[in-house]
Formats: C-alpha cells, sequence, structure tokens
C-alpha cells in the first residue's frame, strides 16, 4: 500500500465512523427524527401507490366466508350514532365537477348496483369480512361529470370525521358509496346513510356517516383525522 | 493479523442491531393494537405488554418507527447480500453440507464434555448454523412483513402463506424466534472475551 491509497483508506475509515455518530444526530434532533421517522410510511405509501393498478382487484369471498354481521365490529372514532336525520339527508357534492349541488339517496340508488363479499383490514391487525352493497364511486363521478384532471376526493362526515383519497383508488371498480350490508341498508353504527367501502385501503380509510364529497385537484392541509395525527395517508393494502 | 469481519459485515451487524431493537419493540406496540390473533368480535387478547418494551407511544407513532427501520433494514440486508455474494464471503458464514460432521464434537464441546474442536474458519459449524438460521428469519420476517402491509398488492404471497390471519402469527412467531437467538449470542459474546468482540467493530483480533 503507497502513502497515497492508505491516506485515502484512513479518510474512508474515518468516514465511516462517523455513521454512527451522524445517525445518533438524526435521531437526537426532535425535528430531524420526525423526518425520518415518518419516512418509512411516506416510502411505503409512495411504492404503494406506483404499484397500484387500477385493473388489481381485492380478492372477494363466496357467503359462506363472510363473517356474521354480528361479528362484524363496530369502529368509531367519537360516537357509534351521530344522529344522522336520515329523512333530510343529502350529499353535498362540489369541486372540480359539472353538476354540484345536493344528491339523495335515491338519486344515487338510481345507479348501477353492486353487491361485494370484500376483507375490511383495521390498521389495528383485525380484519372481517363483509357483504358491501352500493354504488361505483366511478359511475357517481361520471354522473356529477367529475373533471378528468381531478385528483383527490375530500370527504366530510357528520361526526366531524374527515377523510381524503387519491381519484385513482376512488375510480377502482371495487370502491363504493355504500348504502347496504349485510342485503339491509346500513345501519346507524355503521355509517347510515352512506359510507365509503375501498378494499384496497385499511379501514381508517372507509369514513362512514358521509355528507360531503368535494372533487379537488389540490389537497387541503388537513388530511384526514387520523392521518393528521400520524397514520400514513395513502393507507393503501 | 487476518481480517475476520470485512468492513460491510461490521457495519451491516450494527445497523442491524440497532434495527431489531427498534422493529421489535414497535412491533410490540403495533401488536398491543390488537394483541390477539383471533377475531375482533368476540376478542380474546393473548397478553398485555408492559410499556417499557414498547416504541412509538400509540399505534401510529409505532407504524412510522416500525416501517422506517423496516425499510432500512431491507436496504442494509440488500447491500450485504450483494457484498457477500458478490465477494465470495457468504462461505464464512452460511451453513453448508460439510458443515454436518463438526456439529456434534461442537454440541458436546459446548457441553463440556469434549475438547474444543480445530476451527476451520472465522466461525464453527453450530455457530454457521445459527447465524445461517438468523438471516433465514429476516427474511420471512421481510416477505411476511410485506404481505401484512399490502395484503391486496399481494394477494398471491398471503394465499401462499395460508391466508391473512396467519400471515400475522408467522410474522410474530419469525420474531420470537429471533428474539430465543440474541440471549444465547449475548451469552457466547459474553464468554469469548474482549478481543473476539472489538473483532466486530474493527474487523482483526490484535
Amino acid at each position: 500500500m503507497d502513502a497515497d491509497t492508505s491516506r485515502r483508506s484512513l479518510r474512508r475509515r474515518e468516514l465511516l465512523k462517523m455513521t454512527p455518530l451522524a445517525a445518533a444526530g438524526l435521531l437526537l434532533n426532535a425535528r430531524s427524527r420526525e423526518w425520518l421517522v415518518g419516512s418509512g410510511l411516506e416510502l411505503g405509501d409512495r411504492a404503494s401507490a406506483l404499484a397500484f393498478r387500477s385493473t388489481h382487484l381485492a380478492p372477494v369471498f363466496a357467503v359462506r366466508d363472510v363473517t356474521p354481521y354480528e361479528r362484524f365490529p363496530l369502529n368509531s372514532y367519537l360516537v357509534d350514532d351521530p344522529e344522522v336525520d336520515l329523512d333530510g339527508w343529502r350529499l353535498s357534492v362540489s369541486g372540480l365537477i359539472q353538476r354540484p349541488g345536493e344528491y339523495t339517496l335515491e338519486a344515487l340508488r338510481r345507479l348501477p348496483r353492486v353487491v361485494q363479499n370484500t376483507r375490511h383490514i383495521c390498521v389495528e391487525g383485525w380484519d372481517v369480512i363483509g357483504s358491501f352493497g352500493g354504488v361505483r364511486i366511478a359511475d357517481f363521478l361520471a354522473h356529477v361529470g367529475a373533471d378528468a384532471g381531478a385528483r383527490f376526493l375530500e370527504v366530510r362526515c357528520h361526526d366531524d370525521y374527515y377523510e381524503s383519497v387519491d381519484i385513482e383508488s376512488a375510480r377502482h371498480r371495487q370502491s363504493l358509496l355504500c348504502d347496504e350490508m349485510y342485503g339491509g341498508p346500513l345501519s346507524r353504527g355503521h355509517g347510515a346513510p352512506l359510507r365509503l367501502v375501498m378494499p384496497t385501503k385499511l379501514g381508517y380509510k372507509q369514513a362512514k356517516y358521509l355528507a360531503s364529497i368535494h372533487v379537488t385537484s389540490v389537497l387541503a392541509a388537513r388530511r384526514g383525522y387520523w392521518e393528521d395525527q400520524g397514520y400514513g395517508w395513502y393507507g393503501g393494502i | 493479523m487476518r481480517l475476520e469481519h470485512p468492513a460491510v459485515v461490521r457495519l451491516s451487524h450494527w445497523a442491524a442491531a440497532i434495527a431489531v431493537v427498534v422493529l421489535v419493540m414497535s412491533g410490540l406496540e403495533i401488536f398491543a393494537a390488537f394483541p390477539s390473533f383471533g377475531s375482533k368480535v368476540p376478542q380474546r387478547d393473548l397478553l398485555a405488554l408492559p410499556e417499557a418494551v414498547r416504541l412509538g407511544g400509540w399505534l401510529g407513532g409505532a407504524l412510522q418507527w416500525h416501517m422506517t427501520f423496516a425499510a432500512l433494514l431491507v436496504a442494509i440486508g440488500s447491500i450485504y447480500a450483494v457484498y457477500q455474494a458478490g465477494s465470495g464471503n457468504y462461505r464464512q458464514v452460511l451453513f453448508a453440507g460439510r458443515d454436518v460432521p463438526g456439529l456434534r464434537p461442537m454440541v458436546r464441546h459446548y457441553l463440556l464434555r469434549g475438547p474444543k474442536p480445530t476451527e476451520g474458519g472465522t466461525y464453527n459449524p453450530l455457530q454457521k448454523l445459527a447465524y445461517t438460521a438468523v438471516l433465514g428469519l429476516g427474511v420471512v420476517l421481510a416477505v411476511t412483513g410485506a404481505a401484512l402491509y399490502k395484503p391486496v398488492q399481494f394477494a398471491w404471497l398471503v394465499t401462499i402463506l395460508g391466508g391473512f390471519r396467519l400471515v400475522r402469527i408467522w410474522h410474530f412467531a419469525a420474531m420470537c424466534a429471533l428474539l430465543a437467538f440474541i440471549p444465547g449470542h449475548l451469552l457466547m459474546v459474553g464468554l469469548h472475551g474482549w478481543r473476539n468482540f472489538a473483532s466486530m467493530w474493527v474487523g482483526f483480533r490484535d
């Protein structure tokens, strides 16, 4: 080893020794730690979004595999029943669409109906297979004349929950505006009269007690009740 | 002076050691959100984990730690695998057929029932077996983790692994197996003294 190589190898060695220090520094500083710790979910979200294929369907199940209705959990963040006035209910739709306005359940039900048995997976780790009926979000977006350049759907709920999803996932053919479970109308606890069902997303994305949908190309700062506290925004599975 | 542990091996060992601690602790926090392998209704909790062994504060925080260090560990593991394969250094650690005859004498020695067999390489056959198993567990943890994280996109993997609930069990069981390795590993490090330990930092024992 001549002097030059040896010096180079020494410098490399010194640099290598610095890596644990640099890593410790990143973790000790609150701001860089937040960035570092959050980057894994961000990366996973991005990879998941890149790998998303609208033609790739989530598994569907036979009737015998469906979890019995009474064993389908009620999961709410605030109350199980926000006491929605079901008779006066309207879905308010706004944003990058040709026909904004208030839509009744009857208007929604005139779109082609879909029933599917799909798995609902909670971020906590539990899963159930449910029977869900409703109309495709894609059909509804076409019905209201959503802009081709729109990128996101923002939804608000009657229990003050809020969510947003990418429009590719919303247009997936298994993504529903769901008004029926197990062949009957959605119960109050499960989100009456209308909820999102998206078997390509985690449970917290599938907002209940829908009040409004806003179609946009720019996401608001408040992206979702749980996402604003640290869950991944994309929430794809 | 003989180079025992190349720099890539040493760096990836210590980086993996840190990542494993973070992954186990944040993983236990994630598990605490639903500490069961069965149904949600009715829910039967398996164990209550003390806060001292958990990391992240709550499920959302734990998921962030878990995914970041999972990504880091996969990156480290990939660099390690490419290096080991490219340099041929994998022979140092991977258990192979020729190591089988050496197992018995080594077990006898560890049970204080035989002399210490003369060592051929850096690691004895029993060490190789243990390290190979740990590397294999790493692969199992990464694969089952990917299936858990994206069970629709990796639906085929979930099917191969026996269904979503089983994937959670595999992932947890692989972690338990990895945890079982650690006390024995630390005991051996303790028994073999400072020079052996220092060699994992500087590469040589001098």
